[in-house]
């Protein structure tokens, strides 16, 4: 039951129209138009490099993340969901673990593509990706939330980041600062923080979202 | 599946009735109904009638476990057990709304492939499409259909859930003849087998039902 609804989020989301392709092009754009503005400095491109593909990924991540549980509140599919024997934390885990699949982890294995753009050097680089493969789970649970909360909402695209983005400060802050660490040759634990942080949200969210889902379907 | 009359008994089990009393429902601020009771037998079909916004779809919801009631008891009879729970009666209905959950990405045959394991049936797929009549569309993708073509998918869709209860919202509307005559098929073979339909309508469903009339919105 599980697999069914999985494979289906996961279908949904890289036929075309879905929301796959969309995340990631959007990533590579939004990473490949810093450049242009900033300038062709390349210590300084390397310097932001690892704020810039982080923002660029959180922000890819949450622009298909609206339509998680609203596309099938809309279309009725939802209610039908609902009443299979599946509870909605089960089914908002399940989500999660779809929107990752086919966004969270797609942007992590074209990560390492971008970082050679900004010059970073194959540390760095590795542990972008290493931090992006960490991170984005928590992005996929926490936005979850915000979905949940607002999949009744006709514009509810709009406030989904307000509500999340600061919940994801955290990620950005870990995540990139394992990567400026590397480039500065030091050790730190910000890896071990966002692992952390990222197992705790992964945990935690489903049942927040499951509980947004049940109070948007009786209301 | 085995033979299909075996596999509609055992979709049924014991039923024996849907028992309602004294249920209340507000929305908003707004008392839709007050101290409603009725009970359907086993193998009977109620239909709900009464003007728009009179609460029709707000009782199916509540039956169906997906919207709490204000107050009051919604209870299916199993045999000598009595399920009173929403979430355990949400298990045990299979739900036709007013939308048709059709992705258009999706074909029918997908559709129903992923409904029937989500509800863990065992349904045969492709004797469903061909029930209500959409074995040659069954793989061309849903966003393709026309609404009443969509309609039957979701008509489909109670075939493969197996659930005893259906509960269904205008489950006729945009349906051609032919629509209609396979949508009282599979109703009739469905209270046949000792199963309970439950429909808001606007218009008569054509086959022998109770009548339970929601009043005008107050």
């Amino acid at each position: 039951m599980i697999g069914a609804l999985l494979l289906r989020d996961m279908r949904l989301a890289t036929r075309a129209g879905g929301s796959a392709a969309l995340a990631l092009a959007f990533f590579a754009a939004v990473a490949t138009l810093v450049p242009l503005g900033v300038g062709a400095d390349l210590r300084l491109l390397m310097r932001i490099a690892s704020g810039v593909l982080w923002v660029a990924a959180v922000l890819a991540a949450l622009l298909s993340l609206d339509r998680l549980f609203q596309a099938d509140f809309e279309d009725g599919s939802l209610d039908v969901i609902a009443l299979a024997p599946l509870s909605l934390e089960t089914v908002a885990a399940t989500k999660i673990a779809a929107h990752w699949l086919t966004t969270g982890l797609p942007l992590t294995l074209l990560s390492p593509l971008l970082g050679v753009m900004f010059g970073l050097p194959p540390r760095a680089i590795a542990v972008l990706t290493l931090s992006l493969a960490i991170g984005t789970p928590a992005v996929s649970a926490l936005g979850a939330i915000g979905a949940g909360l607002t999949m009744s909402i006709r514009r509810g695209g709009l406030i989904l980041p307000l509500l999340v983005l600061p919940l994801l400060a955290p990620a950005v802050i870990f995540g990139a600062g394992a990567v400026q660490a590397a480039l500065d040759g030091l050790s730190s634990g910000a890896l071990l923080f966002l692992a952390a942080f990222a197992v705790a949200t992964t945990l935690l969210s489903p049942f927040a979202a499951g509980a947004a889902v049940r109070l948007n379907l009786a209301g | 599946m085995a033979g299909s009359v075996a596999g509609h008994g055992d979709v049924v089990g014991q039923l024996q009735y849907l028992d309602v009393q004294k249920l209340t429902c507000i929305r908003g601020q707004r008392v839709l109904f007050r101290d409603l009771g009725f009970r359907v037998d086993a193998g009977q079909v109620l239909s709900l009638e009464g003007p728009n916004g009179a609460g029709k779809t707000s009782l199916l919801r509540v039956l169906a476990g997906l919207l709490p009631a204000a107050g009051g008891t919604v209870a299916l009879v199993f045999g000598s057990e009595s399920e009173t729970d929403a979430d355990e009666r949400a298990r045990k209905v299979a739900w036709l709304g007013h939308n048709d959950a059709a992705k258009p990405q999706l074909t029918p045959r997908e559709m129903l492939a992923f409904f029937a394991r989500l509800y863990g049936t065992r349904a045969d797929v492709d004797a469903a499409l061909g029930a209500v009549g959409l074995a040659k569309l069954a793989d061309l993708a849903c966003g393709y259909l026309s609404a009443g073509q969509k309609k039957r998918l979701a008509l489909a869709r109670l075939k493969v859930a197996e659930r005893p209860v259906w509960l269904l919202d205008e489950p006729l509307s945009s349906l051609d003849a032919d629509g209609r005559k396979r949508a009282l098929d599979l109703i009739n073979a469905h209270i046949m087998f000792g199963g309970i339909v439950v429909a808001a309508t606007h218009e008569a469903l054509g086959v022998a039902s109770q009548r339970l009339s929601l009043g005008a919105p107050a």
